[in-house]
Protein backbone atom coordinates (compact mmCIF):
# COMPACT_ATOMS: atom_id res chain seq x y z
CA UNK A 1 0.00 0.00 0.00
CA UNK A 2 2.54 2.41 1.31
CA UNK A 3 4.32 1.57 -2.22
CA UNK A 4 1.14 2.26 -4.28
CA UNK A 5 0.85 5.89 -2.43
CA UNK A 6 4.54 6.67 -3.04
CA UNK A 7 4.54 5.62 -6.50
CA UNK A 8 1.36 7.49 -7.14
CA UNK A 9 3.31 10.90 -5.37
CA UNK A 10 5.52 9.95 -7.72
CA UNK A 11 3.86 10.38 -10.63
CA UNK A 12 2.24 13.40 -9.59
CA UNK A 13 5.27 15.07 -9.00
CA UNK A 14 6.64 14.45 -12.39
CA UNK A 15 3.64 15.53 -14.06
CA UNK A 16 3.58 19.05 -12.66
CA UNK A 17 7.75 19.23 -13.64
CA UNK A 18 6.53 18.05 -17.28
CA UNK A 19 3.94 20.89 -17.08
CA UNK A 20 6.57 23.10 -15.35
CA UNK A 21 9.26 22.16 -18.31
CA UNK A 22 6.84 23.09 -21.08
CA UNK A 23 7.04 26.46 -20.55
CA UNK A 24 10.81 26.57 -19.22
CA UNK A 25 12.03 29.49 -20.74
CA UNK A 26 9.56 31.49 -19.22
CA UNK A 27 8.04 33.03 -22.13
CA UNK A 28 4.15 33.27 -21.93
CA UNK A 29 2.14 31.22 -24.74
CA UNK A 30 -0.19 33.55 -26.51
CA UNK A 31 -3.25 33.92 -27.97
CA UNK A 32 -6.76 32.79 -27.35
CA UNK A 33 -7.77 28.97 -25.83
CA UNK A 34 -9.89 27.35 -27.51
CA UNK A 35 -12.41 25.45 -24.98
CA UNK A 36 -12.83 21.65 -25.94
CA UNK A 37 -14.73 18.96 -24.33
CA UNK A 38 -12.67 15.82 -23.74
CA UNK A 39 -12.65 12.38 -22.32
CA UNK A 40 -11.25 12.11 -19.39
CA UNK A 41 -12.10 8.58 -17.17
CA UNK A 42 -15.36 7.99 -19.23
CA UNK A 43 -16.72 11.88 -17.94
CA UNK A 44 -16.81 14.46 -20.14
CA UNK A 45 -14.55 17.56 -19.37
CA UNK A 46 -13.59 20.89 -20.76
CA UNK A 47 -10.34 21.05 -21.59
CA UNK A 48 -8.55 23.87 -23.43
CA UNK A 49 -6.51 24.04 -26.76
CA UNK A 50 -3.64 26.10 -27.11
CA UNK A 51 -3.59 28.95 -29.67
CA UNK A 52 -1.57 27.39 -32.59
CA UNK A 53 -0.45 28.24 -36.36
CA UNK A 54 -2.27 25.81 -38.33
CA UNK A 55 -1.38 23.55 -41.38
CA UNK A 56 -0.07 26.02 -44.67
CA UNK A 57 1.30 25.59 -47.67
CA UNK A 58 3.09 28.45 -49.76
CA UNK A 59 6.44 28.78 -51.93
CA UNK A 60 9.45 30.50 -51.55
CA UNK A 61 12.45 32.24 -53.53
CA UNK A 62 13.59 29.45 -54.28
CA UNK A 63 10.56 27.84 -55.75
CA UNK A 64 10.62 25.69 -52.70
CA UNK A 65 7.23 24.99 -51.26
CA UNK A 66 6.97 25.65 -47.60
CA UNK A 67 4.61 23.77 -45.17
CA UNK A 68 4.32 23.56 -41.32
CA UNK A 69 6.57 20.40 -41.99
CA UNK A 70 9.67 22.74 -42.99
CA UNK A 71 9.33 24.39 -39.39
CA UNK A 72 8.60 21.53 -37.52
CA UNK A 73 11.09 21.17 -34.39
CA UNK A 74 11.94 24.69 -34.77
CA UNK A 75 11.63 28.23 -33.80
CA UNK A 76 10.71 30.55 -36.21
CA UNK A 77 9.91 34.05 -36.52
CA UNK A 78 6.53 34.81 -38.81
CA UNK A 79 6.10 38.43 -40.23
CA UNK A 80 4.44 40.04 -43.44
CA UNK A 81 5.47 42.27 -45.53
CA UNK A 82 5.87 43.02 -49.49
CA UNK A 83 9.10 43.76 -51.56
CA UNK A 84 8.31 47.37 -52.72
CA UNK A 85 7.37 48.50 -49.46
CA UNK A 86 8.92 51.90 -48.62
CA UNK A 87 7.46 52.26 -45.24
CA UNK A 88 8.40 50.66 -42.52
CA UNK A 89 9.64 47.09 -43.99
CA UNK A 90 13.12 48.34 -45.03
CA UNK A 91 13.39 48.73 -41.48
CA UNK A 92 11.77 45.84 -40.41
CA UNK A 93 13.87 43.99 -42.38
CA UNK A 94 17.06 45.71 -41.10
CA UNK A 95 15.99 44.64 -37.83
CA UNK A 96 15.31 41.38 -38.65
CA UNK A 97 18.26 40.50 -40.09
CA UNK A 98 20.35 40.92 -36.67
CA UNK A 99 18.12 37.55 -35.21
CA UNK A 100 19.15 35.78 -38.77
CA UNK A 101 22.79 36.73 -38.65
CA UNK A 102 22.82 35.42 -34.79
CA UNK A 103 20.85 32.09 -35.18
CA UNK A 104 21.30 31.10 -39.18
CA UNK A 105 23.76 28.51 -39.12
CA UNK A 106 21.40 26.74 -36.37
CA UNK A 107 18.87 23.63 -38.21
CA UNK A 108 16.33 24.57 -35.62
CA UNK A 109 15.70 28.28 -36.56
CA UNK A 110 13.95 29.63 -39.18
CA UNK A 111 12.41 32.87 -40.64
CA UNK A 112 9.10 33.10 -42.66
CA UNK A 113 8.14 36.07 -44.20
CA UNK A 114 4.68 36.33 -45.83
CA UNK A 115 4.47 38.69 -49.00
CA UNK A 116 1.16 40.30 -48.88
CA UNK A 117 1.29 41.90 -52.06
CA UNK A 118 1.43 38.25 -53.82
CA UNK A 119 0.32 40.11 -57.60
CA UNK A 120 4.04 41.55 -57.54
CA UNK A 121 5.81 39.46 -55.26
CA UNK A 122 6.68 36.32 -57.50
CA UNK A 123 8.97 33.69 -56.96
CA UNK A 124 11.51 35.37 -59.37
CA UNK A 125 10.62 39.08 -57.47
CA UNK A 126 10.93 37.14 -53.92
CA UNK A 127 14.42 35.79 -55.84
CA UNK A 128 15.88 39.16 -56.85
CA UNK A 129 15.16 40.64 -53.50
CA UNK A 130 16.51 37.71 -51.12
CA UNK A 131 19.60 38.40 -53.53
CA UNK A 132 19.77 41.93 -53.01
CA UNK A 133 19.36 41.71 -49.24
CA UNK A 134 21.97 38.54 -48.63
CA UNK A 135 20.18 36.42 -47.04
CA UNK A 136 20.05 32.23 -47.56
CA UNK A 137 16.74 30.30 -48.21
CA UNK A 138 18.29 27.93 -45.78
CA UNK A 139 16.80 29.78 -43.13
CA UNK A 140 14.86 32.69 -44.25
CA UNK A 141 12.03 31.57 -46.71
CA UNK A 142 10.51 35.25 -48.23
CA UNK A 143 6.59 33.55 -48.91
CA UNK A 144 3.99 34.01 -51.92
CA UNK A 145 1.00 32.19 -52.42
CA UNK A 146 -2.65 32.48 -52.89
CA UNK A 147 -3.80 35.83 -51.60
CA UNK A 148 -6.43 34.94 -49.53
CA UNK A 149 -4.84 32.49 -47.81
CA UNK A 150 -2.10 34.08 -46.75
CA UNK A 151 -4.00 37.11 -45.82
CA UNK A 152 -5.90 34.21 -43.65
CA UNK A 153 -3.06 33.24 -42.08
CA UNK A 154 -1.83 36.90 -40.74
CA UNK A 155 -4.98 36.16 -39.31
CA UNK A 156 -3.71 33.32 -37.20
CA UNK A 157 -0.50 35.02 -36.11
CA UNK A 158 -2.70 38.10 -34.70
CA UNK A 159 -0.85 40.33 -37.52
CA UNK A 160 -2.53 43.14 -39.18
CA UNK A 161 -2.66 42.80 -43.10
CA UNK A 162 -4.95 44.12 -45.67
CA UNK A 163 -5.10 45.57 -49.05
CA UNK A 164 -5.61 49.34 -48.95
CA UNK A 165 -6.12 51.95 -51.69
CA UNK A 166 -5.71 54.71 -49.64
CA UNK A 167 -2.41 53.74 -47.74
CA UNK A 168 1.19 54.23 -48.56
CA UNK A 169 2.11 50.95 -51.29
CA UNK A 170 -1.17 50.34 -51.21
CA UNK A 171 -1.30 47.71 -48.27
CA UNK A 172 -2.31 48.36 -44.79
CA UNK A 173 0.16 46.28 -42.52
CA UNK A 174 1.62 45.60 -39.23
CA UNK A 175 5.50 45.52 -38.48
CA UNK A 176 5.20 43.02 -36.14
CA UNK A 177 7.44 39.56 -35.85
CA UNK A 178 6.58 36.91 -34.54
CA UNK A 179 8.34 34.72 -32.04
CA UNK A 180 7.03 31.03 -33.10
CA UNK A 181 8.06 27.68 -31.37
CA UNK A 182 8.03 24.29 -31.74
CA UNK A 183 5.09 23.80 -31.34
CA UNK A 184 3.72 26.37 -33.19
CA UNK A 185 2.56 28.34 -30.16
CA UNK A 186 3.03 32.20 -30.41
CA UNK A 187 5.38 32.90 -27.83
CA UNK A 188 5.65 36.76 -28.36
CA UNK A 189 5.51 39.90 -30.64
CA UNK A 190 7.98 42.21 -31.13
CA UNK A 191 7.59 46.04 -33.11
CA UNK A 192 10.08 45.58 -35.79
CA UNK A 193 10.72 48.96 -36.48
CA UNK A 194 11.91 49.09 -32.37
CA UNK A 195 15.67 47.88 -31.68
CA UNK A 196 15.04 47.25 -28.46
CA UNK A 197 12.57 45.11 -28.51
CA UNK A 198 14.50 43.30 -31.88
CA UNK A 199 17.23 43.07 -29.38
CA UNK A 200 14.84 41.59 -26.75
CA UNK A 201 13.56 39.02 -29.98
CA UNK A 202 16.75 37.66 -30.01
CA UNK A 203 17.40 37.24 -26.20
CA UNK A 204 13.91 35.74 -26.83
CA UNK A 205 14.98 33.45 -29.17
CA UNK A 206 18.50 31.94 -27.35
CA UNK A 207 15.19 31.21 -24.67
CA UNK A 208 13.30 29.00 -26.35
CA UNK A 209 16.32 27.57 -28.30
CA UNK A 210 18.30 26.97 -24.94
CA UNK A 211 15.32 25.42 -22.69
CA UNK A 212 12.37 24.61 -24.92
CA UNK B 1 23.18 93.33 -42.00
CA UNK B 2 25.72 91.01 -40.65
CA UNK B 3 24.49 87.27 -40.98
CA UNK B 4 26.01 84.64 -38.34
CA UNK B 5 26.67 82.18 -40.92
CA UNK B 6 26.72 79.15 -38.19
CA UNK B 7 22.93 79.67 -37.15
CA UNK B 8 21.73 79.65 -40.77
CA UNK B 9 23.62 76.75 -41.04
CA UNK B 10 22.32 74.96 -37.68
CA UNK B 11 18.46 76.03 -39.11
CA UNK B 12 18.67 74.43 -42.49
CA UNK B 13 20.68 71.07 -41.25
CA UNK B 14 18.40 70.74 -38.47
CA UNK B 15 15.15 71.63 -40.49
CA UNK B 16 16.80 69.18 -43.42
CA UNK B 17 16.75 66.45 -40.34
CA UNK B 18 13.37 66.53 -39.73
CA UNK B 19 12.20 65.90 -43.55
CA UNK B 20 14.89 63.42 -43.43
CA UNK B 21 13.45 61.75 -40.97
CA UNK B 22 9.65 62.07 -42.75
CA UNK B 23 10.48 61.45 -46.34
CA UNK B 24 13.83 59.39 -46.46
CA UNK B 25 14.73 57.61 -43.13
CA UNK B 26 11.92 54.52 -43.78
CA UNK B 27 14.88 53.58 -46.64
CA UNK B 28 17.97 55.03 -45.77
CA UNK B 29 17.74 54.77 -42.76
CA UNK B 30 18.13 56.89 -39.51
CA UNK B 31 21.70 56.33 -39.53
CA UNK B 32 22.21 57.02 -43.34
CA UNK B 33 23.23 53.48 -44.23
CA UNK B 34 20.70 52.23 -46.26
CA UNK B 35 19.53 48.32 -46.46
CA UNK B 36 22.20 45.84 -48.44
CA UNK B 37 22.20 45.86 -51.97
CA UNK B 38 18.96 47.12 -51.61
CA UNK B 39 18.47 50.91 -50.61
CA UNK B 40 22.00 52.75 -51.34
CA UNK B 41 23.56 54.22 -47.98
CA UNK B 42 23.81 58.40 -48.25
CA UNK B 43 26.61 58.14 -45.27
CA UNK B 44 30.31 58.22 -46.81
CA UNK B 45 28.53 57.56 -50.14
CA UNK B 46 30.76 58.30 -52.81
CA UNK B 47 27.94 58.63 -55.70
CA UNK B 48 26.64 62.00 -53.21
CA UNK B 49 29.48 63.33 -53.72
CA UNK B 50 30.38 62.96 -56.82
CA UNK B 51 26.48 64.31 -57.66
CA UNK B 52 26.48 67.19 -55.31
CA UNK B 53 23.93 69.71 -55.90
CA UNK B 54 22.45 66.72 -58.33
CA UNK B 55 20.93 65.13 -55.65
CA UNK B 56 17.78 67.55 -56.28
CA UNK B 57 16.64 66.35 -59.23
CA UNK B 58 16.81 63.06 -57.52
CA UNK B 59 14.89 63.92 -54.66
CA UNK B 60 12.14 65.78 -56.81
CA UNK B 61 11.70 63.14 -59.87
CA UNK B 62 13.00 60.05 -58.68
CA UNK B 63 15.94 57.64 -60.17
CA UNK B 64 15.28 54.66 -62.25
CA UNK B 65 18.07 51.99 -63.51
CA UNK B 66 21.68 50.67 -62.53
CA UNK B 67 23.71 53.16 -60.37
CA UNK B 68 27.56 52.11 -58.09
CA UNK B 69 27.56 53.44 -54.93
CA UNK B 70 30.70 52.12 -52.85
CA UNK B 71 31.36 49.42 -54.94
CA UNK B 72 27.70 47.83 -55.02
CA UNK B 73 25.29 47.91 -57.70
CA UNK B 74 22.16 49.17 -56.75
CA UNK B 75 18.91 48.80 -59.44
CA UNK B 76 16.14 49.21 -56.47
CA UNK B 77 15.12 52.33 -57.84
CA UNK B 78 13.62 55.24 -56.44
CA UNK B 79 9.90 57.06 -56.63
CA UNK B 80 10.30 60.95 -56.68
CA UNK B 81 9.42 62.51 -53.51
CA UNK B 82 6.21 64.67 -54.14
CA UNK B 83 5.35 67.58 -52.53
CA UNK B 84 8.20 69.25 -51.44
CA UNK B 85 9.14 72.56 -51.79
CA UNK B 86 12.22 73.80 -53.51
CA UNK B 87 13.25 74.79 -49.84
CA UNK B 88 12.69 72.01 -48.00
CA UNK B 89 14.71 70.01 -51.06
CA UNK B 90 17.39 72.34 -49.85
CA UNK B 91 17.46 71.49 -46.19
CA UNK B 92 17.76 67.74 -46.79
CA UNK B 93 20.63 68.85 -49.18
CA UNK B 94 22.55 70.40 -46.41
CA UNK B 95 21.32 67.83 -43.75
CA UNK B 96 22.27 64.58 -46.09
CA UNK B 97 25.67 66.19 -46.63
CA UNK B 98 26.70 66.95 -43.66
CA UNK B 99 25.09 64.57 -41.42
CA UNK B 100 27.18 61.08 -40.38
CA UNK B 101 30.56 62.48 -41.16
CA UNK B 102 29.98 63.98 -44.33
CA UNK B 103 31.15 67.42 -44.97
CA UNK B 104 29.86 69.65 -47.74
CA UNK B 105 29.80 73.51 -48.08
CA UNK B 106 26.31 74.29 -47.48
CA UNK B 107 24.05 74.77 -50.37
CA UNK B 108 21.68 77.93 -51.19
CA UNK B 109 18.01 78.00 -52.08
CA UNK B 110 19.36 79.93 -55.47
CA UNK B 111 21.67 76.96 -56.75
CA UNK B 112 19.30 74.40 -56.13
CA UNK B 113 16.48 76.12 -57.83
CA UNK B 114 19.11 76.40 -60.80
CA UNK B 115 19.64 72.85 -60.78
CA UNK B 116 16.05 71.70 -60.62
CA UNK B 117 15.42 73.55 -63.41
CA UNK B 118 17.85 71.95 -65.47
CA UNK B 119 16.88 68.23 -64.34
CA UNK B 120 15.46 67.01 -67.39
CA UNK B 121 19.12 67.88 -69.65
CA UNK B 122 21.27 65.61 -67.04
CA UNK B 123 20.96 62.05 -67.04
CA UNK B 124 19.75 62.12 -63.33
CA UNK B 125 16.46 62.00 -61.71
CA UNK B 126 14.50 60.24 -64.75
Amino acid sequence: MKYVVLVSLLALVCTSCVQENENASGLPVMGVKLPIEKEVNGKTVIDSLEHTIPPFSFVDQDSTIITEKTVEGKVYLADFFFTSCFTICPKVKKNMKKAYTAFKDRPDFAILSHSIDTRHDTVGRLAWYANKFDISADTWHLLTGDKDVIYKIAYDYYVTALEAPDAPGGFDHSGAVVLVDKKRRIRGMYDGTDPERMEQLVEDIQLLLDKE
Amino acid sequence: MVFSCGNMREKTYNEGAMLYQKHCENCHMADGTGLEALYPPLAGADMLESVGIGAACIIKNGLQGKILVNGVEFETGMAPITGLSSVEITNILNYIHNAWGNERDYIQLNEVEATLKACEKTNLGK
